[in-house]
């Protein structure tokens, strides 16, 4: 019997010994001295890194990159719990809505040697990835801008030139000739525009503009580039800004014009809109709207949409006489934990190369950071038969544009927690729009920490 | 095997020297035997309390010591006291989060059990079909997230095949998910759509072990159905439906993948249930230490809850034989 239960023993003990050094095998995520890691979420950028990374093999023989491409939702959850149990990847493709909990923490690698210059990348794209301490802590990788998408049958049944809707302007009293074309390209459900006498706004078959929600605390494709275009920021600071400034009131006459727009019929309401069902392209796919404010990240899907025809045209000109667009760049980080940092940095330089960037931009999913990286990707769309003028014309006009970043500040998911739920109440609930000084009051508090 | 090896104390010898000498011997067997069983035993405790320590006592004694800390999982905790309790007690998101998680449980456990039972008599008086058995317990096969993403898409308000029915038919489409006071009760209901067989299940097994008999004997007695269900099925019935009620009331608490696939906490706040808001401040903000805070007070909510439902519904007692 004894005999037996030590076997027994024995046998459990090294049952669990292999299970946990399973366990720390797979933990390892593949990362050795000769093998990069490297996880992105965009599953249409895929091929294009792979090709990417077989160009770094070849001029690094014996050097291996493993990509593993996650959700995007799946991949902020696992990329944390990485950095928890030690399983990050050596490298991975950094937001800036993340940046800065990441800074924080100090999970992220400084990259200062690997001389990244301003003047290699689109405006501002570079300068983002430095952290308060002044160390860089990405390398660029692509950029985006917002523009509106339209349902050009639509737009034509509507009267509507392309001209026309590329010489918008609108300011937060009348909503100028933008609230103009959107409230004429709404249909009731008898059949009247929405600047026609006897228009029904609570039985809306098409709405003008969709809608993507309360657009959180940055707006990106909801009221940024109106509360921009006003002359709006969103911190004292263009970087690592000390106090948030959604207690503007031009900032809070934007927001009330723009949800007004619900109020009017013209924009669907809160309750239309469901961020995992119903979002502003689904909206358009579905002929529900006739234009909406979306990203670069969506040309390749609207292009999909069988029927609409969907173009895109500039953001309309506000006040201060300007166009403006959030310009969102990604960047790769190396995580501070990585086993392989010569390698992770190897590889990172790689990606920031225009040799990587000119490879990516040929595949035509995404606006890589370099200029020519940038024009190989314009050339490439326009082989697909799209134009992407109103995506890089900001980017290139700055008389007419402003581009500004995505909020760089401590604490950003703190904001975004606030935030939501405020602009939510402001669409969907009524509530005033200045409610927003105390949740404004409440994050100034907490970044004040 | 061991167990009919060893005597039980009163089958060991009763008299005669030769058996009393015999006596210290087997007692000796005994003993090395029961130790062998000890080990034995614990042998097959162990995995099940390895578990238990590892997964839930460890957790819970560090969640508590967490709830006195500021703790980002990276850099080490830093104890604060009782600064975390006193942000809850004066955090506004908490109370309506609370205050909407016993909503969502009011509804989804009033209909759900009430449904269920139906069900499971039904089940009991009507037909012993085993096919109809597995039917009911269908949707309890899918999983949560699954089924919230189903529910999300059938009830869109602009583009939901059941808003289109219901707009076709006359009516104004009903912001299902997308509505302050519309959405917990939808939740809610989506979850008894997808729990409430398996509730009744486990009620129908409860039903079983009602003696026969007894309905007989009411119906000699002239009683009706309806007599016989308030009279016996009930009262016979109690102890079961009590643990069902506690088991569900817990689950019920720890509402989370259908408001994360469904609605995400919003419309502003109208669904962030107590699990959703947790685990929010915990993986989205590094908010451990608040969160783990948050936990305790879930925990002492249940505690209570679950020793209440015991005390008033005597699950522990029986009212058969």
């Amino acid at each position: 019997m004894r005999i037996r239960l030590r076997t027994l023993v024995a046998a459990s003990g090294a049952l669990a010994l292999s299970l946990v050094s399973g366990c720390a095998q797979g933990g390892a995520a593949g990362s050795s001295a000769h093998t990069v890691t490297y996880w992105l979420w965009d599953a249409n950028q895929l091929p294009a890194y792979q090709a990417c990374a077989k160009g770094l093999e070849k001029e690094n023989p014996g050097l291996n990159v493993k990509i593993t491409q996650l959700g995007w939702s799946d991949y902020w959850t696992k990329l944390t719990a990485g950095f928890i149990a030690g399983t990050q990847p050596d490298v991975f493709t950094d937001h800036i809505q993340n940046f800065g909990q990441y800074a924080d923490l100090k999970v992220l690698e400084p990259l200062d040697d690997l001389g990244i210059k301003d003047t290699d990348y689109q405006p501002g794209l570079a300068a983002n990835w430095v952290g308060k301490d002044g160390h860089r802590y990405g390398a660029p990788k692509d950029w985006d801008t917002v523009a509106l998408f339209y349902n050009s049958k639509m737009t034509k049944a509507a009267g509507l030139t392309a001209e026309q809707l590329n010489s918008l302007s609108w300011n937060p009293k009348d909503g100028g000739t933008f609230e103009k074309a959107v409230a004429h390209l709404t249909i009731d459900r008898n059949g009247k525009r929405g600047d026609e006498p006897g228009f029904d706004k609570n039985n809306v078959k098409v709405y003008g503009l969709a809608s993507n929600g309360g657009g959180f605390g940055d707006g990106q494709t909801q009221w940024s580039n109106f509360a921009a275009s006003a002359g709006w920021s969103y911190l004292d600071k263009p970087r690592w800004g000390t106090k948030y400034q959604y207690d503007s009131k031009t900032f809070q006459s934007v927001v009330q014009w723009y949800f007004g727009l619900a109020k009017k019929g013209y924009m669907p309401p809160l309750s239309d809109y469901n961020v995992q069902s119903n979002q502003a392209n689904t909206q358009v796919a579905a002929g529900k709207a006739a234009t909406a404010f979306d990203g670069a990240w969506m040309i390749s899907t609207y292009a999909g949409f069988k029927g609409r025809d969907i173009k895109t045209a500039l953001t309309p000109v506000g006040p201060t006489g300007k166009r403006a667009t959030m310009m969102n760049g990604l960047a790769d980080s190396v995580t501070k934990a990585s086993k392989n940092k010569a390698g992770a940095k190897k590889w990172v330089a790689y990606l920031a190369s225009d040799a990587c960037q000119k490879v990516v931009g040929r595949y035509g999913v995404v606006f890589p950071a370099t200029k020519a990286g940038t024009e190989a990707a314009v050339a490439a769309y326009r082989k697909k038969g799209i134009d992407v003028s109103s995506f890089t014309k900001p980017v290139a006009d700055k008389k007419d544009f402003r581009t500004f970043s995505y909020p760089i500040a401590s604490y950003s998911a703190d904001m975004t927690a606030l935030m939501q739920p405020a602009m939510e109440d402001i669409y969907g609930n009524g509530k005033p729009v200045s409610s927003l000084d105390e949740t404004n009051e409440q994050i100034n508090l907490i970044l004040s920490q | 095997m061991t167990i009919a090896s060893s005597s039980p104390p009163s089958r060991l010898p009763v008299g005669g020297a030769a058996k009393a000498r015999s006596k210290p011997r087997t007692r000796r067997t005994d003993v090395g035997e029961n130790r062998g069983d000890g080990r034995l035993a614990a042998l097959f405790i162990a995995p099940a309390l390895l578990g238990f320590v590892v997964f839930l006592l460890w957790p819970t004694l560090r969640g508590i010591y967490l709830s006195f800390t500021r703790f980002n999982l990276l850099t080490p905790a830093e104890w604060v006291g009782l600064d975390n309790y006193v942000r809850m007690v004066h955090d506004p998101i908490f109370w309506s989060s609370l205050k909407v998680t016993v909503e969502y449980v009011v509804i989804n456990i009033g209909v759900q059990t009430v449904a269920a039972l139906a069900i499971a008599v039904l089940l009991q008086r009507l037909t012993q079909s085993a096919m109809l058995r597995g039917i009911v317990l269908t949707p309890y096969l899918m999983s949560n997230v699954v089924a919230g993403l189903v529910w999300l898409w059938i009830l869109d308000t602009q583009l939901g095949i059941g808003n289109e029915i219901i707009s076709a038919v006359g009516v104004d489409r009903i912001p299902f998910l997308a509505d302050e006071t519309w959405a917990i009760p939808t939740i809610a209901l989506i979850n008894v759509w997808r729990h409430v067989g398996y509730t009744a299940l486990l009620l129908f097994a409860g039903l079983q072990a009602i003696p026969g008999d007894m309905y007989e004997a009411a119906r000699v007695d002239g009683a009706s159905e309806w007599r016989m269900f308030w009279r016996i099925t009930m009262p016979l019935l109690r102890p079961v439906l009590a643990v069902v009620l506690i088991m569900t009331v817990i689950g019920s608490f720890q509402v989370f993948d259908t408001v994360a696939v469904t609605t995400a906490g919003g419309p502003a706040n109208a669904t962030n249930v107590l699990q959703y808001y947790i685990y929010g401040s915990a993986f989205g903000r590094f908010q451990f230490g608040y969160a783990s805070a948050m936990s305790v007070a879930l925990l002492v909510v249940l505690s209570a809850i679950t020793v209440l439902q015991y005390r008033l519904t005597r699950a522990g007692r029986t009212d058969l034989g």
